[in-house]
């Protein structure tokens, strides 16, 4: 029997977001990704007496931009705090974040799953900095007698979004965290990799007996990095705690870690306080005001958002499907509407972007801002074999050798000499030399047998190296059996 | 007017946990009475109205202090580890965490 007979899950998610600026959030050190260990840090992200953070405008503008995609309240008021607890990645001993007045409340995004539209709140986001990063002797950190830190990402701005416990099931999870990477991405407010940690997930889950309304105690998994890993993660913690209950016994309230090797979460339980984190007001940073202007301002720049784009895509005939993965992220969309700009076909196009332009991408481990074909290129090929110029067939081969080259398709047909014989003189010639060497399947056409004149195209187009144009080549035979 | 709790000893010890400090017993009853006496000093304040002041955010009467998003350059590495009490290899060394 699966515990969801059993129970119900409760689930409200914390996403850790960097925001796509060039410097940190109170100091000038580069947020570049990577580099040598410990070369981003200046005084003031290491956190030296003394010194004195000044807030980084485009933070504020990103998180303004993100809580509007958010369809949030964007504060008027807004102010720092800070965050009292001791862990190696933190040189200050403190993080500097945001407690009562965070820039940002009351916002939502909708999730379909199942064919079903659900709202998700979204309680809060707020500003704040990263910490550092820790890599340690062991495989895990509970096994290892020491750990090395980087304090390279420490003072990255990022924004902090709380979801309401509206989530019921691990497929609804993973269609929220999908979504609200998708607008983030959309939005430009961070790069969105995933796999360099620029977006990160705290997993809130737990589980009550179905029908009853109080909330189960539950339980945080922290820093998550990909929808497989929230997944797997969530399969497990949901099945221990029913495991748990189901003995009898109470669930401990208290921070997991996933162990993506072994597949497990792990408790990270201490005995020291952890969770009195003393927030006070960070006498170091003033208040923010925020006028109404500014918020305006910033809304005026916000792109058309993924829901709103697979509407106007399926108002164009494509279906919910095809509409999904196109708008699954904003470059993809982006290379599809410039294409969709010079070639208005949208089904066609839809057709070869999703086919073979996607599995060109694929083959090669390649996004779409990688891609060696630009989208006018795209429509160039289409509107050749809307000419006639080719075969779909061909195009095909045509639209690798541009993936390989960067070349043009017109120049490729050219060198190439992939030209289809459209000249209906020289192709007459080819279909009486192939009638004259196939008597038998002439006889067998004329004698009502259909099937005979599909074995004489294929002679044809094996003449012609499958240049010929194939709708001329039906056109001739007939005319020349009758 | 709300009186401010008295500071017990549990509170005591529950905050040098928190501040990472070793008090003895006799520490531990010396700073529960210092405590309770500043809170009391403190506890003047009580006496005035705020029922018409806004909560105050800041001490400074400033606002939206900024900086331009302009990356400058950061310390190089072995400046950063000058105080690291210890370290290897780029990185500052720490003791088991967990
Ligand atoms: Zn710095």
């Amino acid at each position: 029997m699966a515990w969801s007979d059993t129970y119900e899950m409760v689930c409200g998610v914390e996403t850790h977001v960097e925001l796509a600026t060039k410097s940190k959030i109170f100091c000038g050190c580069t947020t570049e990704f990577g580099g040598e260990q410990n070369t981003h840090v200046c005084a003031v992200c290491s956190g030296l007496p003394g010194v004195l953070p000044v807030l980084n405008k485009e933070v504020v503008n990103l998180a303004i931009k993100a809580g509007l995609a958010l369809n949030g309240e964007i504060a008027e008021f807004s102010k720092f705090d800070r965050k009292n607890y001791y862990y190696p990645d933190l040189p200050k001993n403190y993080q500097t974040s945001q407690y009562d007045l965070p820039i940002c409340k009351n916002g939502w995004l909708e999730i379909t799953v199942d064919g079903a539209k659900k709202r998700i709140g979204i309680t809060r986001a707020h500003m704040e900095e990263d910490a550092g990063k820790l890599v340690h002797s062991g495989e895990t950190i509970t096994s290892s007698d020491e750990s090395y830190v980087d304090y390279n990402r420490t003072g990255v701005p990022l924004l902090e979004i709380v979801s309401e416990p509206d989530l019921r099931s691990i497929a609804e999870v993973v269609a929220y965290l999908e979504q609200l990477v998708q607008i983030l991405d959309y939005t430009q407010v961070s790069d969105c990799r995933l796999e360099q940690g620029s977006v990160r997930f705290d997993i809130n889950v737990s589980l009550r007996p179905k029908g009853t309304s109080d909330l189960g105690t539950r339980t945080e998994t922290k820093n998550l990095n990909s929808f497989a890993s929230v997944r797997h993660c969530m399969e497990y913690e949901t099945e221990r705690q029913a495991e748990v209950l189901d003995a009898g016994d109470k669930v401990v309230q208290e921070t997991r870690t996933w162990d993506e090797g072994k597949g497990i979460t792990i408790s990270l339980r201490s005995k020291e306080e952890a969770h009195d984190y003393r927030y006070f007001p960070e006498p170091d940073l003033v208040p923010l005001v925020i006028e109404r202007s500014w918020v305006e301002e910033i809304r005026r720049t916000l792109p058309e958002l993924p829901t709103e784009r697979r509407m106007r895509y399926e108002s164009l005939g494509l279906s919910e499907y095809d509409a999904g993965v196109l708008t699954s992220s904003r470059a993809l969309a982006d290379f599809f509407d410039e294409a969709l700009s010079r070639y208005a076909d949208a089904k066609i196009l839809t057709n070869w972007v999703m086919g073979e332009f996607l599995r060109l991408l694929k083959a090669n481990q390649q996004s779409v801002l990688d891609s060696p074909i630009s989208p006018v290129q795209l429509a160039e090929l289409l509107e050749l074999i809307d000419k006639g110029s080719i075969s779909g067939k061909i195009a095909k081969g045509v639209l690798e050798d541009m993936y390989a080259t960067g070349k043009d398709a017109a120049l490729i047909i050219k060198e190439k000499g992939l030209g289809q014989i459209s000249d209906e003189a020289a192709l007459a010639e080819i279909v009486e030399q192939v009638i004259a060497a196939h008597p038998q399947s002439v006889e067998d056409y004329r004698a009502g047998k259909e099937r005979a004149i599909g074995f004489l195209v294929g002679q044809i187009m094996k003449a012609t190296k499958g240049q010929a144009n194939p709708s001329l080549v039906n056109k001739l035979l007939k005319e020349k059996l009758s | 007017m709300v009186k401010f709790v008295k500071i017990s000893r549990q509170a005591v010890e529950h905050v040098a946990l928190l501040a990472r400090l070793e008090l003895s017993e006799q520490e531990i009853g010396t700073y529960t009475e210092q405590l309770n006496t500043i809170l009391d000093y403190a506890a003047i304040l009580e006496k005035l109205d705020t029922s018409e002041v806004q909560p105050t955010a800041h001490a400074v009467p400033l606002h939206n202090v900024l900086r331009e998003d302009e990356v400058r350059v950061s310390m190089p590495q072995e400046k950063v580890l000058q105080n690291a009490p210890d370290a290897e290899n780029g990185f500052f060394r720490v003791p088991k965490i967990v």
